[in-house]
């Protein structure tokens, strides 16, 4: 399923947050979002998925969402976003106890999803007896388990600790590459967009506005050998570049 | 290589250090004080009687079956007006909690209501409803109403709101957003309402029984006040703590187990 978004708009009262919006997120991409905090990054990705309505333009989908999917745009959350009263397996059943599915289907797919982000044996767990990037996993298995056509993501590692956040992006990876999920990915760290993303979407400072659109032509499972560090290098300059001199204006920014 | 010093300590104090038994040995020593001070003759038993007298009196109230009686009338009571108070008070605050328009309505209300001592509210309660019971019980459900609603929207307005975009983005209907999110959020606050309004019910029980009661914890105390038995007053005053103390841990036993998840 593809994401197309029409001259988005979004003013919160005064402040102007997004203007004349217009992109693509293509089947099978990983689009990076990247831009200075306060740039409006999460605004869009809530108009994305229909969770916040924009004051101006459209997002529309075009295509169909794979057989199985209970929830085309699917969210992965910075802050996990968990029911701490629900046990790991409660937590992801939340996403799917509403749908009422066949026999023992629910079971089945609370299953798989565990079993593929290495949950099996925390499936009674309490989210306050994971650490961070555990309950990341859950946050992950939640999304997974509805069969999202495309995944949204707010900074989902940036909660995290940098050792923690190196394991859960190698986890990612080996998710992409394998399922190849339609997937929009908003970060502030450029290490995580060059490793991550097909395309990264540069926003500029208030009103946030598409600056710069750069394709990244590498497969994401070459980029961590040696001749492709070279190329990178580039690329994270020139991402750097155009985003400096605006993070270091957000920086100094006093909070209204 | 010059010469070293240690480092001296100054991180000392400023800790709360558990000190077993300390508590134990000061009540005891306490109520021996007070035992001894009136076996000497110090204080007037008329005024202070002995612990040992109010055990005693307590004693023979249980055996002779008067002290049930007043406390069957008094839980009777109690168990009544809280729970109505209670039942209103969650679904108000649920109200006001959820919809804009009853926040607009309710919560000037509320907050206008609130603030009136409810057991002043008894004679009029009494022209309305009569001597018997159910002006004590509405007294009592009254003092109960309103702390439970502010408890209870309070709690609701608690519940971390990225929590329901959660749910609202893997669309689960209103019905499940409010029943699997937002209620469990607010259920920590809820039960933190229900230990201050238990202690109001108890309060405006005592106050209700007081001023026109027959049998009741309170009528009882106010008889024995009346009749200078000061040891009966004070095994009274014995029962009333119990029951506070009773009814503070079962609330503790059920918050355990409601948010065991903690
Ligand atoms: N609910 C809100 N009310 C008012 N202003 C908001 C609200 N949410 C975000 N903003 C403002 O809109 C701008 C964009 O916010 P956001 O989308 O969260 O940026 P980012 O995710 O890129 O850090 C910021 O300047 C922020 O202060
Ligand atoms: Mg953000």
């Amino acid at each position: 399923m593809e994401l197309v978004v029409e001259g988005v708009s979004h003013r919160y009262g005064e402040v102007v947050a997004l203007e004349g919006i217009d992109l693509e997120v293509r089947e099978g991409e990983t689009l990076a979002l990247i831009g200075p905090s306060g740039c409006g990054k999460s605004t869009l990705l809530g108009i994305m998925g229909g969770i916040l309505q924009a004051t101006g333009g459209r997002v529309r989908v075009r295509g169909e969402a794979p057989v199985g999917s209970l929830n085309p745009q699917t969210y992965i959350f910075q802050d996990f976003a968990l029911l701490p009263w629900r046990t790991v397996e409660g937590n992801v059943a939340l996403a799917l106890e509403h749908h009422r599915l066949q026999g023992d289907e629910m079971e089945r797919r609370i299953a798989d999803v565990l079993q593929r982000t290495g949950l099996s044996e925390f499936r009674h767990a309490f989210p306050k007896q994971l650490s961070g990037g555990m309950r990341q996993r859950v946050g992950i298995a939640r999304a997974l388990a509805v069969r999202p056509a495309i995944l949204l993501m707010d900074e989902p590692l940036s909660a995290l600790d940098a050792q923690t956040r190196e394991l859960l992006m190698e986890d990612f990876l080996a998710l992409w590459l394998r399922e190849r999920i339609t997937a929009v990915y908003v970060t502030h760290n450029l290490q995580e967009a060059l490793r991550l993303a097909d395309r990264v979407c540069v926003l500029s400072r208030r009103p946030g506005r598409v600056r710069e659109m750069v394709s990244i032509d590498m497969l994401q499972a070459e980029r961590a050998t040696p001749a492709a560090q070279a190329h990178l290098a580039r690329l994270h300059d020139r991402l750097w570049g155009l985003i400096k001199a605006e993070a270091q204006v957000a920086e100094r920014e006093v909070v209204a | 290589m010059s010469d070293t010093r240690d480092v001296p300590f100054r991180g000392g104090g400023f800790v709360v250090v558990p000190k077993r038994g300390a508590a134990v040995a000061a009540f005891v020593l306490l109520i021996a004080l007070w035992e001894v001070s009136v076996r000497f003759g110090w204080i007037s038993p008329i005024f202070l009687p002995s612990p040992g007298s109010i055990v005693q009196a307590f004693v023979e109230l249980v055996s002779s079956g008067t002290l049930w009686k007043h406390i069957g009338q008094s839980l009777h009571r109690l168990a009544f007006g809280w729970s109505i108070g209670t039942l209103g008070g969650l679904a108000l605050g649920f109200a006001i909690g959820v919809w804009s328009l009853s926040r607009a309505v309710g919560l000037p209300l509320v907050s206008a209501l609130f603030p009136i001592p409810k057991i002043a509210l008894l004679p009029l309660l009494i022209l309305w409803l009569g001597i018997g019971e159910s002006s004590k019980v509405a007294t009592i459900a009254l003092g109960v109403f309103f702390p439970t609603a502010i408890a209870t929207f309070s709690a609701i307005d608690g519940v971390p709101r990225n929590l329901i975009r959660m749910g609202q983005s893997f669309n689960l209907p209103a019905a499940d957003v409010l029943r699997k999110i937002v209620l469990p959020g607010a259920l920590p606050g809820i039960l933190a309402g229900f230990r201050i309004t238990a202690s109001i019910g108890l309060i405006l029980l005592v106050s209700a029984e007081m001023i026109g009661a027959e049998y009741g914890i309170g009528a009882f105390i106010l008889q024995a006040g009346n009749l200078m038995q000061t040891d009966q007053l004070l095994a009274g005053v014995v029962m009333l703590s119990v029951l506070g103390l009773l009814i503070g841990t079962g609330l503790t036993r059920l918050e355990r187990w409601l948010l065991r998840w903690r």
